[in-house]
């Protein structure tokens, strides 16, 4: 309240040029990320795959302070809130951590212990070419709506039941 | 804005008594703590997808499945075309929700007004998208317990992929739904001049706090279904 009329208008010109520039770079790396993510169609080498991918998940991160930081407009709060909020946050590294790696723990015990689960990973399976037009056409009837998906299901499935 | 303290060298009198320790009113603390126990919830549905997608050896390739666009003709595929124009949809109406948070703190009842409704158009825009999208993977065989798609080695794929992408796009379209709900109530209540009566436009920033989650949600939904 004790602020004069131009400390007002100095402080929106600034608020402003906030939104601007966030805005720009939240634009700018969701292009980035989806030039990227367009590179990466048909690519067959694994390492280079994996460090696109790593690219981009460092852009999603840096996207998300963005956001959190100047949109929700946490960076300008007193210290005590912006750490009750990050603090707990943090859990989240061992979330991920701990469970991507039991996740890969357990398919990697699977491939060496389970043989069927591992064969299933082989076999091929033809791709239906006239799925799509068939449930179209089949789509109009209503009464047989839920069935359609149904079948399209078994279509499908391979011969044996997967393990899952 | 008069409330713009800075984390002073006098910190530890903030917890002396006769004012809030957070410099913050109430309903935007608890609003904080809310969106933090979403977050847990959302986290925990995105990293119980990694978790199985990382004890799964085969999985449907996302370029595949996600190549459609409206009106296109058949046979042309566009993969991230159509997210990515959801994607920006909601980044935009993220901005205009920024705005039209500013001008409620300058007391700018016409720039709130004109911002909200932006901000309503655009998140109506990216549900029927959703809705666009949701209705074609339908039409092409996928729901819960349904996976038309084989995995990206050709090989036999599970229904966890539908069943994940289902969920978790689901649950995060009801809260883009619940979203554009708040924001109407909020158009009203400014259009009622309810704020100006109290004199603050607090109720818009909350709102907005919400808003921005539901787009935080996305970037990582997004980038997690789409680009990985």
């Amino acid at each position: 309240m004790s602020h004069s009329h131009s400390d007002q208008e100095a402080h929106n010109a600034e608020a402003m040029a906030e939104i601007k520039k966030v805005t720009i770079i939240l634009s700018v790396f969701t292009i980035v990320e989806l030039i990227l993510g367009f590179w990466m169609i048909g690519m067959t080498s694994a390492v280079l795959k994996l460090t696109i991918k790593g690219t981009i998940v460092i852009l999603m991160m840096a996207k998300a302070f963005y956001i959190v930081a100047y949109f929700m407009h946490l960076k300008h709060e007193v210290k005590n809130l912006i750490m009750t909020i990050v603090v707990p946050l943090l859990l989240f590294v061992w979330f991920i951590g701990a469970f991507l790696w039991d996740g890969s723990s357990f398919r990697n015990l699977r491939n060496n212990y389970n043989p069927y689960f591992k064969e299933q990973a082989t076999i091929k399976v033809e791709k239906k070419v006239e799925e799509h037009k068939a449930t179209d056409a089949k789509h109009e009837a209503a009464a047989t709506k839920h069935e359609t998906v149904e079948t399209t299901h078994e279509a499908t499935k391979p011969e044996v039941e997967p393990y899952y | 804005m008069s409330t713009t303290t800075t984390a002073s060298p006098n910190e530890a009198k903030l917890w002396e008594g006769g004012k809030s320790p957070f410099n913050s009113e109430y309903g935007k603390v608890m609003m904080w703590y809310f969106l933090m126990s979403d977050a847990f919830t959302f986290g925990a549905f995105l990293i119980s997808y990694g978790t199985v997608r990382f004890s799964t050896n085969g999985w449907p390739d996302s370029n595949e499945v996600f190549r459609s666009f409206p009106f296109a003709p058949e046979g042309v595929h566009a993969p991230l075309v159509f997210v990515s124009i959801m994607t920006f949809i909601l980044i935009i109406s993220s901005v205009t929700m920024v705005l039209a948070v500013h001008a409620g703190k300058n007391m700018d009842k016409q720039g709130v007004v004109r911002n909200m409704i932006l901000t309503i158009i655009g998140g109506i825009a990216f549900l029927s998208c959703q809705a666009w999208e949701w209705n074609h993977l339908f039409h092409e065989g996928a729901w819960w317990g349904a996976n038309p798609f084989l995995n990206a080695d050709g090989t036999a794929s599970t229904t966890n992929f539908t069943n994940f992408f289902f969920t978790i796009t689901g649950f995060h379209g009801f809260h883009v739904f619940s979203g554009v709900l708040i924001n109407i109530i909020m158009l009203i209540m400014t259009l009622m001049d309810k704020f100006e009566q109290r004199g603050h436009y607090l109720m818009i920033e909350k709102a907005g706090l919400y808003w921005h989650f539901v787009d935080l949600v996305w970037v990582f939904v997004f980038t997690i279904f789409y680009l990985l």
